[in-house]
């Protein structure tokens, strides 16, 4: 038995976040709302930039409570697409040029979607990150969390289902 | 305040909302407690490239502000509220090129809280396409 020698680390992450680019920027909704993720191995980070646009009250002024939820939800599906694609984007076997023409992988589709405001969010740059705590075949189950300036003081937090795609 | 100057009150405060602008939301009912608002479709909102169906967080966000406006209608309720929990459960992905119709009902208040439901269709036959129930404070 031959012992593949590891891959140089420039061309593990070059794969890696070619793929997680893929992945995020063919998604209008995504770009709508000015979401982009930061990845530390196979965790991601979602980062709200902050826009005038998310304002949902402008007396405060507050980030809008639809916006914060589509903040968690999409983090959620994200890492629960990213985490779908790990094992073939490891193995080597993923297409990453097919990706990034648009072949994007089948969506999981949200089933149920439950947010708990904690405090209001504020007119500045939000991050979050979500996890799975349940993958089967059919559903997977997902916690996701948002912060602004204190990791320990997150201003909303969700519990998610989804139903995952069969063709994977 | 009268029951009018609040609905105009209501309505002032939703058409203020940036994010509510940035959707194009519309309301297009308002009466004690229930609001009905829509959402065209946009393309910016597609969540799934491959089928053109938005993104579940555009229909959050028209059923949250729905869900809020039907609270500052509320008879019982001061014009402002905050979102505390809400919950959706999304039937099936609307249709692509629809207009989604959210309608919400504050069905119950107490000295601090409101309770709403509402439901969202995209105007076919196929029944909703998302309900949801959430509570919201009384006064920010």
């Amino acid at each position: 038995m031959v012992k593949r020698s590891p891959e140089p680390v420039q061309v593990v992450k070059k794969r890696r976040d070619a793929a997680l680019t893929a992945l995020a920027s063919g998604v209008p909704y995504i770009q709508f709302l000015g979401i982009s993720f930061d990845r530390r191995g196979d965790e991601l980070t979602g980062i709200l930039s902050y826009d005038e646009k998310l304002i949902g009250n402008p007396h405060l002024p507050a980030l809008h409570g639809g916006v914060t939820a589509a903040f968690l939800e999409v983090t959620a599906i994200m890492t629960l697409s990213w985490s779908r694609l790990w094992g073939s984007m490891e193995s080597g076997a993923l297409d990453v040029a097919s990706l990034e023409a648009g072949n994007l992988p089948r969506m999981p589709k949200t089933i149920d979607f439950s947010v708990d405001y904690l405090r209001s969010g504020l007119p500045r740059d939000a991050y979050a990150r979500a996890t799975i705590t349940r993958m089967g075949r059919r559903y997977a189950s997902l916690r996701a969390e948002a912060w602004q300036d204190n990791r320990a003081r997150p201003f909303a937090e969700a519990t998610a289902h989804f139903l995952v795609p069969l063709d994977q | 305040m009268t029951a009018e100057q609040k609905i105009i009150d209501a309505k002032e405060f939703i058409r203020r909302i940036p994010h509510a602008r940035a959707l194009n939301l519309s309301m297009e009912e308002i009466d004690n407690g229930t609001v009905v608002m829509c959402m065209p479709y946009d393309t910016q909102l597609i969540g799934d490239p491959e089928t053109g169906v938005l993104h579940g967080g555009a229909v959050s966000t028209l059923i949250d502000t729905c869900c809020g406006a039907a609270v500052m209608s509320h008879p019982e309720t001061p014009a402002t509220t905050a979102t505390l929990d809400l919950r959706i459960a999304y039937m099936r992905g609307a249709k692509p090129g629809q207009t989604i119709t959210a309608r919400a009902t504050c069905y119950h208040v107490t000295r601090t809280i409101a309770f709403v439901r509402a439901t969202a269709d995209d105007g076919t036959s196929d029944g909703p396409v998302a309900t949801a129930s959430g509570t919201f404070t009384v006064g920010a």
